[in-house]
This record gives structure tokens, C-alpha cells and sequence, in this order.
């Protein structure tokens, strides 16, 4: 048996995977990354629009900090957050937006004096102040208050990806391209690393660390239409769910993009929204503000998605002859601002659709996007079930993002993650007692285990095709699973779903090559993407209730009395056709922000038996402290400070904010 | 695997049109079994509107060969891992429309990096080398920096010069047209002297010209360079490589000659 030793396995190789080696390195721990691609190929380069983090250096920022974006990234979970790792994180944002500057990043800057712009279809003429120019820049998106997504244009996930693969080389991360991980390694405690195959060859290996961490991406895949990769396929997470023993959070929250492009899914930015674009109908109409009176094209993701959905609904989509879509108008834009704010907008238009963006409408509808559910992990992004498990990015259920993820908030988290559990995982992996002795016995059960699956496979006479159930699959999950969900129809979906488990026993392949083998990919990924898509489908027809982007038609009002708790899913047996469901509650008396109007979507919702309570609380604290800073309030009403690693603690500084006054 | 799908939505979404049958000559060769000998297969397709190579091969594996081997990861243009030789010229194939294409097409690997089988090719690990040898990392004056602090002011069109340099996806397209490439595997490319150039003009780098001579001022450098400039010709992304090589010449002849 091949056997590789080292402190620190991390599993994918996009933002939060590189960025946790790069913090492990630093602290003088080995790290290997397994990537199924080339790093610089992951879908963390698909990242076009920017990250939010609250620098306040543009005019239309002028007042951001912490406290606004905390409250934002709340409200667009629609209270499903971990309000202490939102903390955190909007914490570390602009400390990680600095640190890549100064590892190279090539930010847009901000440029001083008056500069036009289109707000809600007027030219309106900005004047940024003469003291700021050249800072980072920030650009508008749905769901925020300020102007706080920082960007390179409209490739920002690329230049941070480059930037950061780019440092984990100068720091001798070990890169193993080409490699998946089958199986966890572990004994129902403890995670001692993963069974891995090399892609090319075929051959398996036992990788043995103190510390794994799954930073795999999304799921996104598991749907028939997608803005996601096509690595996207959710390993990550199955990987954990099969352990039997780790959980996985709130799979049911799947978010919509408004603006994939019709009918291939390739996403357009938010930030054509942001910068001022527009949505319309088949006639031509703006019908945003009819149902968005206050936020219009800038509402947060999941209620665009459905207002669009809505309104196609009503008969005002542009009918084609598979199906309606709508428009997304960014003539008003002008070429030059095109041309240089949203370039890889204007390629992509250019190369998919053969229309020039400045001229002609995109075809858009809403496409699967984003994975808010993961691998539950507690604040240190460590997995409060099996010890030495580690997650971070999309892949975990942290949980920054509840049951909406506002746009520009995925990228900042792989790297403010990917710091933060990066700090974690070498104090972990820093403490004596974790040392344990390599367990080579467990590993090569492990290793033998996942010879005889595929040995299984390469042998069975079965006549179903892998390609075709994974279809299958994805038609039901978009059918089913999708933007609008039901009772009836969840519970249609699941059994289907099952089915389709029962089918994917007799799964042959004709090729029989152990080395480089697609169809042999397809088919043993298969059955770990149908156990996630089993989870999703359950998940949604469990909750019933409507929250962010879970919308239950028959049962359309949040409700905070039953359903204020994250869905935690288990799949100990083996042969189960279904995951076991926990629930586990968040406590409203310690919420910085109690429950409320997101300030946008339906007012509409049932509130928790404490909230009332916790909301004179926090109001009194505010009245009696009104005279104090902002820090000293936000430490009265829920300490979080303690939680951050020495390294990433501190205030931030801004322009109207010199760090000298502030500390 | 929802390449047929959206082929098929693809079609639908479409007008109607007169049918082509594609044919599509494709490089088999597996390095790793000793049976096998490299040789052209063909496979006919119905094309569809909109249809890209990306789902086109995507269509001939799950109903033709499910061994067919190639890559794709973004199939939007951006990650560069498809790029291949369509009809002689490297292309990234995700976004090459069929429609643009005639009936009869030849599909090779990139040349010049190592092969793992039929249209796969093991660019990553050319690419990691590269960097390595080139050290395309920012080296900065100071290399823990106060992230409490407001970050260093730069330029806006010098962020914006440098994010042009910056857009390049590693894809291969400019290595794999090079006449220099062909004949030494030591080059490093115009992809290399794209990153060079990239931090060259990067006032957050320490380094100096003498410094950069020390990494391309020789033949396996931008020396190796025989202006054939088939490098900028077939840039997915349109970078300036026949500028920026000029460019670096100048400059490296310069300081070679101690100008």
C-alpha cells in the first residue's frame, strides 16, 4: 500500500483550500492539497463580480463598516447564520482584501473627482474625494446597504485565485494535481487523513495528516442547469455524509443566480445589476420595481430568482421553444464601461451567445448557483462530530450564509475561511495530543475497501449507464427541487430519487481500464452525488416553512417558532435509501441581531417565542449605551473578539476611521 | 453530464435550421497501455445551434465512447483547461462554436506537454514548473504586512494595466503554437515572459531588471524568442504577448549589455 505522511491534507485546490496550506506552511506544518484539476483551474475563478469587505473608501461607502455588513450578510441569511462566525468574518474581510493587495492582487482603484455612474436608470454624477484616490474601489451588489464589493474588473476570482496559487507555490505547498479522494479515513472519532486515487494512473494510496479539510466547492452539478463547474459534483460533502458519522448542514438551502445565461446556465455577474443593469420582459419591461418597490434589481439573490420565476410565470417571460426566459439589459451601461468593468461579461456574450452586450439584451433566467449547505463545522471550522475533520468555503456549513448567501460574500469567505480555520488547523495540529500514532491498519481497511467498490464496478454485469442516471438525476432535482418547492412535489422527488439508488446497483461500464477512465469517474461519483441529492430533496421536504432561499409554496411564511435550527443529516447505514434528520436550534437570546424584515421579499413571518424578549433586550443595551463607540456596544450585545485567532484580531482601519482613534 | 441537456435546450431554444452532420477526427492514444498505437477515429454528430466543442465531445462520450478522455472544468471560457488543437490550431474548446467549423475536423492534443490520453493533456504540472523556475510571485518589500492598516494606494490604470497582463489562464494555447518551444523543451514561453512582464510592471515588486535577466536573459528566455508570434495570434484572452516580448528584449539586451 502507497502510503503519504503528512501534517496537513487539504482537499480541493480553489481559495479556501490554498489559502489554509499557505496558513499551515507558515506555521511550520507540511501541507498537501489534492486537486482534481490544475489549482488555477477551480471554480474559484468563475468568481466575477468582487468580495465584499467593508473598506468604506468609495462615496457610496461612506459609512460602511463592520457593523453594516454584519447586518446585511444576516439579513440576506434570513436569520440562518451563525451570527458569531458573521462576526468573524466580516472582521476579517477587509484584512483579507489587504492581504491580497500585498501579495499582488491587482484591485480596481478608486479614481478622485466626479464620475458618472446609472443609478435605477438615471446618470447620476459621483465626486470621490480627492484623499482617497488610488485605494481599492468598491462597487454596488444586491442585499447591501453601502457600496462594499471590492473587485479586479469583472475577474476578481481569477486574479485572487492566481494570486494565491501563485503564493502557496512560493511557499512549497504540495500540489498533488489530479487526484480524488474516495473515502475519509477514520474510527468513528478521530480523521486520520483519506483514500485517495491518482486520476491518471488509477493507483490508490493511503494519505495519513493530523488535520484534514474538505474545501471542495459546491454541488452544484446535482442540478440540470448551473452556473457551477463541471467538477462541481458535491465529493466534498459526500465524503463527509459517508463517514456515517460527520454531519452536514442545511443541504436544502440551494440558491438561484437571477442571471445564468439562457439556456446554458453560464453565469453573468450580479455585478451587471450592480453597476446598473437592468431585468426585463417580453414587452420590454422593467418589472423589478412593480414587485421590489424598495431594493428593485438589488434585492438579495434568492428574491430576484423568484420574482423572475415569478413573473415568467404570469406569462411575461420571451417565449422560446424550450422555454421562457427574460432580459438583461446593460446597453444603458455604455461600451466603455463595458469594456473595462465588465470585460469577461462581454467576452462570454461574444463567444456564446454572438451578441455584443452594449448593443443587444442577454437572455437570462435563474440558474442554480450556490451550495449554502456543508459540512457543519463549529466556529474554528472543525466538525463538532468527528475530531480532525476541518472545512471551509462553500464546501462547509460554517455558517455564514444561513438560507441566502449575499452576492460577493463566497469568495470573501474562501479566503477569510480559508485564514481563519487555516490559523485553527495549526493550532490543532500544534498540540502534542494530537499527535496519534499512524494508524496503518485502519488505513489500509480503508484503501481495500475502496479497491473492492471499484473492482465491483469494473466487473458488474449491470446495464445501467452511469451518464444516463446522472441525468436522471439532475431532472429531478431541477423539476422537484427547485426555486419553488411543495409538499407533494419533494416527496414525488425523493421517491424518484430512490429509485434511481436502487437502478444505480446495476450500474456497468464498458470500459474496464483501472488507469484514466471516465465512465469509471461517473460511476462511482454517482451514487455519493445521489445520496447528497437524497439529502437536499429530504431536507426541503422536511422544512416546512419558507426561509431565504428554501420557499415552500404551501408553506410560504418563515417561521421562527418551529424552524429557527440549522438541519444537521446523517447517513450511518450504509444501505439506507434515506439520511437521519437532526435539528439543531439557534439561540435567539444571544443574538447580536434578533429576528425581523430582511427589509426586502415578503414581510410576512412567525416570530420565535424569545424574540420579542431578546429585542427589548438589545434595545434597552442601546439606549443605555448610546453615548459609547460602536466596538463597545457590538462587545455588549454578543463578545465575539476572544473567538478570532491572535493573528487575524484587531480593529480595521479606514479613512473616517485612523486606527490611532480607534483603539 | 448535463452537456446533453443543455445541448438539447441549445437546439430547442433556437430557430430552426438546416441540419449539418459533423464529423470529428479525434488523436486516440492511451501512453499508459503498450496495445495501444496512436490513430485518427472519426465520430458523426448532428449538430445543433449554439453547440461547442464542450458539448459536442461531452455528446460523443456519453453516447458513443464513454473512454474518451479530454478536459473541461468551467466550460465558460475562464478556467483554460480545454484548450486543444481543432483543425491545427490550439483553441480552448468550450467556447469554439461548431457553427464556425466545417464538416469535416481533426481534434489532437496540444503538442509539447506531457500527454495522459487522447485529448488530455498534463498542462498543470508544465505550468507549476514554470512558475517555480520564473518565481511568478509578488516579491514584496515587506512580507508581513499590518492587514489592520489601510491598504498601499496604486494607480487606477496602472491596476488596470496590470489586470490586463494578469488576465491569462495558463491554458497553454501560446506554448503549444510556438516554433521556439518545438525545438527546445527548456523555453519558457510566452505565457512566462506574460507573467514576468506582469510583475515587472508591478510596483509592489522589489525586483529589478537585473534580477529578471537572471531568470529569461538567455536563450531558454525571451533570447529564445524567433519573433514567429504565433503566440499572440492564437491567445485565447488577446494578451499583448508580441508587445510585451519585444518589450522584455529590449530591456533584457539592455541590461545583459550593462546599458
Amino acid at each position: 500500500m502507497k502510503t503519504i505522511v503528512t501534517d496537513v491534507l487539504v482537499i480541493g485546490g480553489g481559495l479556501a483550500g490554498l489559502r489554509m496550506a499557505i496558513a499551515a506552511r507558515r506555521r511550520g506544518h507540511n501541507a498537501i492539497v489534492l486537486s482534481l484539476v490544475p489549482p488555477k483551474r477551480s471554480h474559484s475563478a468563475a468568481a466575477q463580480g468582487g468580495m465584499q469587505a467593508s473598506l468604506a473608501n468609495v462615496s457610496k461607502g461612506a459609512g460602511d463598516n463592520e457593523d453594516v455588513h454584519f447586518e446585511d450578510t444576516v439579513r440576506g441569511s434570513d436569520w440562518g447564520a451563525d451570527q458569531v462566525v458573521a462576526r468573524m468574518f466580516v472582521n476579517t474581510a477587509p484584512k483579507a482584501v489587504r492581504e491580497l493587495a500585498a501579495w499582488g492582487t491587482p484591485w480596481s482603484r478608486l479614481r478622485k473627482g466626479d464620475h458618472e455612474v446609472i443609478i435605477n436608470e438615471q446618470k447620476v454624477t459621483l465626486a470621490e474625494r480627492a484623499g482617497a484616490h488610488g485605494l481599492i474601489a468598491q462597487r454596488d451588489f444586491g442585499g447591501t446597504k453601502k457600496w462594499r464589493t471590492c473587485y479586479v474588473s469583472d475577474g476578481t476570482g481569477h486574479a485572487m485565485l492566481f494570486t494565491t496559487s501563485d503564493q502557496a507555490i512560493r511557499h512549497g505547498v504540495e500540489v498533488h494535481e489530479r487526484t480524488e479522494a474516495l473515502a475519509l479515513i477514520h474510527d468513528g472519532e478521530r480523521c486520520h487523513g483519506a483514500v485517495v486515487r491518482d486520476l491518471v494512473t488509477g493507483e490508490l494510496a493511503a494519505y495519513l495528516a493530523r488535520a484534514t479539510a474538505i474545501a471542495t466547492g459546491g454541488a452544484g452539478r446535482l442540478y440540470r442547469v448551473t452556473t457551477n463547474a463541471v467538477i462541481c459534483e458535491g465529493i466534498g460533502h459526500a465524503l463527509a455524509l459517508e463517514t456515517g458519522v460527520a454531519a452536514l448542514g442545511n443541504m436544502e438551502a440551494v440558491q438561484f443566480h437571477p442571471t445564468g445565461i439562457f439556456p446554458a446556465g453560464i453565469l453573468v455577474t450580479e455585478g451587471c445589476r450592480g453597476d446598473g443593469g437592468l431585468l426585463r420582459d417580453v414587452d420590454g419591461h422593467r418589472f423589478m420595481p412593480d414587485y421590489e418597490p424598495e431594493k428593485k434589481e438589488l434585492a438579495s439573490r434568492d428574491v430576484v430568482s423568484r420574482r423572475m420565476e415569478e413573473h415568467i410565470r404570469s406569462g411575461k417571460g420571451a417565449p422560446t421553444r424550450f422555454g421562457p426566459h427574460l432580459w438583461l439589459d446593460i446597453t444603458l451601461l455604455g461600451r466603455r464601461h463595458i469594456e473595462h468593468n465588465l470585460r469577461e461579461v462581454k467576452e462570454i456574450c461574444q463567444s456564446f451567445l454572438g451578441i455584443d452586450p452594449a448593443e443587444s439584451w442577454i437572455p437570462v433566467r435563474p440558474a442554480q448557483h450556490y451550495t449554502m449547505g456543508g459540512v457543519r463545522t463549529d466556529h474554528t471550522g472543525q466538525s463538532p462530530h468527528l475530531k480532525g475533520l476541518f472545512a471551509a468555503g462553500e464546501a462547509a456549513c460554517w455558517d455564514l450564509h444561513g438560507f441566502n448567501r449575499l452576492g460577493g460574500n463566497s469568495v470573501a469567505e474562501t479566503v477569510v475561511a480559508g485564514m481563519i480555520v487555516g490559523e485553527f488547523i495549526a493550532d490543532f495540529c500544534d498540540k502534542p495530543e494530537n499527535a496519534v500514532p499512524v494508524p496503518l491498519t485502519l488505513a489500509r481497511e480503508f484503501v481495500q475497501r475502496e479497491e473492492e467498490k471499484l473492482a465491483a464496478i469494473l466487473t458488474s454485469g449491470g446495464h445501467e449507464n452511469p451518464f444516463q442516471l446522472c441525468s436522471e438525476m439532475q431532472e429531478i432535482m431541477t423539476h422537484y427541487v427547485g426555486i419553488f418547492r411543495q409538499g407533494d412535489a419533494l416527496l414525488a422527488g425523493v421517491v424518484h430519487l430512490q429509485r434511481l439508488l436502487e437502478r444505480s446497483r446495476e450500474i456497468g461500464i464498458s470500459g474496464k481500464s483501472r488507469a484514466a477512465n471516465p465512465e469509471l469517474v461517473a460511476a462511482y461519483r454517482f451514487r455519493r452525488m445521489l445520496k447528497l441529492a437524497l439529502t437536499i430533496a429530504y431536507g426541503a421536504y422536511r422544512r416546512t416553512e419558507s426561509r431565504g432561499a428554501h420557499f415552500r409554496e404551501d408553506f410560504p411564511r418563515r417561521n421562527d417558532q418551529e424552524w429557527l435550527k440549522r438541519t444537521l443529516a446523517f447517513w450511518p447505514d450504509e444501505g439506507a435509501s434515506l439520511p437521519q434528520l437532526d435539528y439543531e436550534p439557534l439561540d435567539v437570546m444571544k443574538m447580536e441581531l434578533p429576528p425581523g424584515w430582511r427589509g426586502y421579499g415578503a414581510k410576512n413571518y412567525i416570530d420565535h417565542p424569545d424574540t420579542p424578549r431578546r429585542q427589548q433586550e438589545v434595545d434597552a443595551l442601546r439606549a443605555r449605551m448610546q453615548d459609547k463607540d460602536r466596538h463597545a456596544i457590538q462587545h455588549a450585545l454578543m463578545p465575539y473578539a476572544d473567538e478570532l485567532p491572535a493573528l487575524l484580531a484587531g480593529r480595521n482601519e479606514r479613512l473616517d476611521e485612523p486606527l490611532e482613534t480607534v483603539q | 453530464m448535463s452537456a446533453i441537456i443543455e445541448n438539447n435546450a441549445a437546439a430547442e431554444a433556437a430557430e430552426p435550421r438546416q441540419d449539418r452532420w459533423l464529423t470529428f477526427n479525434i488523436l486516440r492514444y492511451d501512453p499508459t497501455d503498450p496495445g495501444s498505437a496512436p490513430h485518427l477515429r472519426p465520430y458523426r454528430i448532428e449538430e445543433a445551434d449554439s453547440m461547442t466543442l464542450f458539448i459536442a465531445l461531452n455528446e460523443i462520450r456519453e453516447r458513443q465512447d464513454p473512454t474518451l478522455k479530454f478536459d473541461f472544468v468551467c466550460r465558460a471560457g475562464i478556467c483554460g483547461s480545454c484548450a486543444m488543437m481543432v483543425n491545427g490550431r490550439p483553441k480552448l474548446a468550450c467556447r469554439t462554436l461548431t457553427s464556425s467549423l466545417p464538416l469535416e475536423n481533426t481534434l489532437a492534443p496540444l503538442p509539447f506537454f506531457e500527454l495522459i490520453g487522447d485529448l488530455s493533456v498534463n498542462t498543470g504540472k508544465w505550468m507549476r514548473g514554470m512558475s517555480e523556475r520564473l518565481r511568478t510571485w509578488l516579491h514584496a518589500r515587506e512580507d508581513k504586512p499590518d492587514l489592520r492598516r489601510i491598504e498601499e494606494r496604486m494607480d487606477p490604470d496602472l491596476a488596470e494595466q496590470i489586470y490586463e497582463l494578469d488576465r491569462c489562464v495558463e491554458c497553454g494555447c501560446c506554448v503549444a503554437a510556438c516554433g521556439t518551444a518545438r525545438m527546445r523543451e527548456d523555453f519558457a514561453g510566452a505565457v512566462g515572459f506574460g507573467k514576468i512582464a506582469r510583475f515587472r510592471l508591478d510596483p509592489r515588486d522589489v525586483r529589478t531588471d537585473d534580477d529578471y535577466y537572471e531568470l529569461i536573459g538567455d536563450d531558454t528566455g525571451v533570447f529564445g524568442c524567433m519573433s514567429l508570434l504565433a503566440c499572440h495570434d492564437v491567445c485565447p484572452k488577446s494578451l499583448p504577448l508580441q508587445t510585451q516580448i519585444a518589450f522584455l528584449r529590449r530591456r533584457m539586451a539592455m541590461t545583459g549589455t550593462g546599458l
